[in-house]
């Protein structure tokens, strides 16, 4: 994973709550079986109306998306983290997140930065009345700035330590392989394995 | 200080605490117990495993079937759309590759997946389990700490068989009362998410817990754990009972003999201590509710079948405020119109919410001698081809079959349209799966959330409806249903 320490780009305002993961790609995008290449999916419904925030420039160049609360609900589908990633957004700033969006935003780089609803709000104002302007994200600080608005954000230390870092899950966890094979040693015999299958499935 | 029954299950999977207290502790380190594979999650992770040359460390904890793409007509014929096609073939190949079992489509255990894993007894109180799926959270209707997972985390449970998480808040939801006759768990469901909202439930296991909850039915128990998620909630539990042993024993994987007292002994452990406490109590009343249905396009925007669509001048919240008036004009609705005035083109009993033996036959006592309303379409989609056999020995497939429904194979069908069931654009539905989102069930589609009994007494109307709503009920209704 590449390392994050701070991003500026173009902020997008979306004055939308419940965003969820539905509306971040649709499930007829879900059926590749690639990791890249979900840029046009990202919002596809959405992106069908003219009006729609990324189809007016300059936010269709944006790579700070500002959303309103309750952002990624529903489907823990990881294609929205892969589609908002291949359109070339870095960080999501809201107020709240739905957790496995959260958590599949941390293992993709893709800053997940919670901001009070307050100050999400005056992002929101200097976007508008200033469109274009830059959202600089900061996640040594863990602070967002956009124009005269500088702001806190939440994100948890073990996340924020890997994102910094660039870290690997996987390898991470392989480091405690043996705690791993310890802990199997002491599972009850009552507890199920699939394998052999105990039924005649055809 | 005693333990929730959430605690008890996290603390018997610690592989590794992790280090630090409080908001700076790194996660724990968890054992998983029960790792469920479908086509559409499990593709790029495959592909991970593969590219680091990494085994898939326990084959014997995994189990994979099909259920996102396919088709409920025709399975015996190649599958139509060559997108969906390849994926399937991909989960084939992935599976002989790495030695996964897997319930193909056509074979007798094939199905949803949260369906599939408590039909084989697999899932098992006090386990863990995850899946590349939200809905994952339905296995905790056993007493199994049960969560939906992203990619990265199929690909990080298949190389390590754990996961790194931080411990979750806990969230009692206290249902007492009894279930008036036509209100069911789906009604306590849609009830619970309306109070607490989409995101009320972030950061927290919910335990379902009191006399409302105790005398449900197992496939209610499910139908109730698997809409946590539409709370936010990451899990949902219900402490098991003897209820949930009579549904597991005998089941293909039970344990057996001196393993069944075993595993007996343990589970009596599973429950939450007297004397311990949750972060939040929520409390709902079941003698007062009543059927319950959605008007928006999130799960929280739900209200009784007897009231009327609300105003977006109702909600104070100006971003409730906003989301209403959107919801709204997507949903093709005004403010005030009576519920039960809706007229739904589409009727869908199905999901991995609503698709069990017990929610067909509670449907099917709704509508056995009666008629369809001709103007609309009803599609009976089982959850797996288990269920459907079960059915069809019940004769319940000529019930739905006379009454004019179309009788499907199993799969996750008009859900989320992934496969051809799906919506055309304004098209509406009264459909008795999880989320009412936008083009959630095709583009331009309208979805009502709603029970199997609403959704059948619905297709007898042609109006959002009730069993109550019913002219007169024919002899024998009423009793089979899973309350």
């Amino acid at each position: 994973m590449e390392a994050f320490t701070t991003h500026t780009g173009i902020g997008v305002p979306l004055r939308q709550s419940n965003v969820d993961t539905d509306q971040i790609i649709p499930a007829v995008y879900l059926k590749r079986i690639t990791r890249t290449g979900f840029e046009d999916a990202l919002f596809a419904a959405w992106r069908k109306d003219e009006s729609f925030i990324l189809n007016q420039a300059p936010f269709s160049a944006g790579s700070v998306l500002v959303a309103g609360p309750d952002f990624g609900t529903g489907s823990s589908r990881e294609h929205a983290v892969w589609a908002l990633k291949d359109y070339g957004f870095k960080a999501v700033l809201s107020s709240r997140f739905a957790d496995i969006f959260r958590g599949n935003s941390g293992k993709q780089g893709l800053l997940a930065a919670q901001v009070a609803q307050d100050d999400i709000e005056l992002i929101w104002k200097v976007l508008e009345n200033d469109p274009g302007t830059e959202v600089k994200v900061d996640l040594v600080s863990k602070t967002v700035e956009c124009g005269n608005v500088v702001a806190p954000f939440d994100i948890d230390d073990y996340t924020r330590w890997r994102l910094l870092e660039g870290l690997d899950d996987i390898g991470l966890t392989l480091q405690h392989e043996e705690d791993i094979t310890a802990y199997e040693a002491t599972r009850p015999s009552f507890k199920p394995k699939t394998l052999p299958a105990k039924v005649d499935a055809q | 200080m005693g333990k929730t029954l959430a605690e008890k299950v996290w603390d018997a999977h610690v592989v590794r605490k992790g280090e630090g207290e409080g908001a700076n502790a790194q996660p724990d380190l968890l054992f998983i117990d029960l790792h469920l594979v479908h086509e559409v999650t499990s593709p790029q992770a495959f592909e991970g495993l593969r590219l680091a040359g990494r085994p898939l460390r326990r084959v014997d904890l995994t189990i994979a079937t099909e259920d996102h793409n396919t088709p409920t007509l025709d399975i015996d014929k190649p599958i139509a759309d060559l997108t969906s096609r390849t994926q399937i073939e991909t989960l084939r190949a992935n599976c002989k590759e790495f030695g996964v079992r897997l319930h193909s489509l056509g074979d007798k255990e094939q199905g949803i997946v949260h369906v599939v894993g408590p039909q084989l007894g697999l899932t098992q109180p006090g386990m863990t389990v995850v899946c590349g799926d939200s809905h994952t959270s339905t296995h905790g209707a056993f007493g199994a700490l049960a969560m939906g997972i992203g990619t990265s985390e199929v690909e990080h449970v298949m190389a390590t068989q754990t996961l790194s998480l931080k411990p979750f808040k806990t969230m009692a939801i206290n249902v007492e009362g009894t279930l008036r006759p036509g209100v069911t768990a789906k009604d306590i469901i849609l009830a619970v998410i309306a109070k607490i909202g989409t995101g009320g439930g972030q950061g927290y296991v919910l335990e379902y817990r009191g006399s409302a909850i105790r005398a449900l039915s197992m496939d209610a128990r499910m139908t109730i754990c698997n809409m946590s998620i539409e709370a936010g909630a990451r899990a949902g539990m219900v402490a098991p009972d003897q209820i949930t042993y009579d549904y597991m024993h005998g089941r293909p994987h039970a344990p057996e003999g001196a393993d069944w007292d075993a595993a007996v002994e343990y589970w009596n452990t599973l429950h939450t201590d007297d004397d311990a406490t949750f972060d939040v109590e929520v409390d709902l009343d079941a003698d007062t509710l009543e059927p319950f249905v959605t008007w928006g396009t999130n799960p929280g925007q739900g209200v009784s079948l007897s009231a009327k669509v609300p105003s977006p001048e109702d909600f104070g919240d100006e971003n409730a405020k906003a989301a209403a008036e959107r919801a709204l004009q997507y949903m093709g609705l005004e403010a005030g119109t009576p519920m039960k005035d809706i007229r739904v083109d589409t009727v869908f009993l199905g999901s991995c919410t609503n698709s069990r033996i017990e929610d067909l036959r509670a449907a099917a006592d709704i509508i056995r001698g009666r008629a369809k309303d001709p103007n609309v379409r009803m599609l009976v989609v089982p959850g797996s081809a288990r269920v459907r056999l079960e059915a069809e020995a019940e004769g319940l497939d000529k019930v739905f079959k006379e009454f004019g429904a179309e009788w499907r194979f199993a799969g996750c069908s008009m859900c989320l349209g992934m496969n051809p069931d799906q919506l055309e654009p304004g098209e509406r539905c009264a459909s008795t799966s999880n989320r009412n989102f936008e083009g959630r069930q095709g583009k331009g589609g309208r979805t009502h959330l709603v029970s199997p009994v609403v959704a059948a007494a619905t297709a007898v109307r042609g109006t959002l409806s009730s069993p109550s709503d019913l002219e007169s009920a024919p002899a024998g209704t009423l009793t089979g249903i899973a309350v």
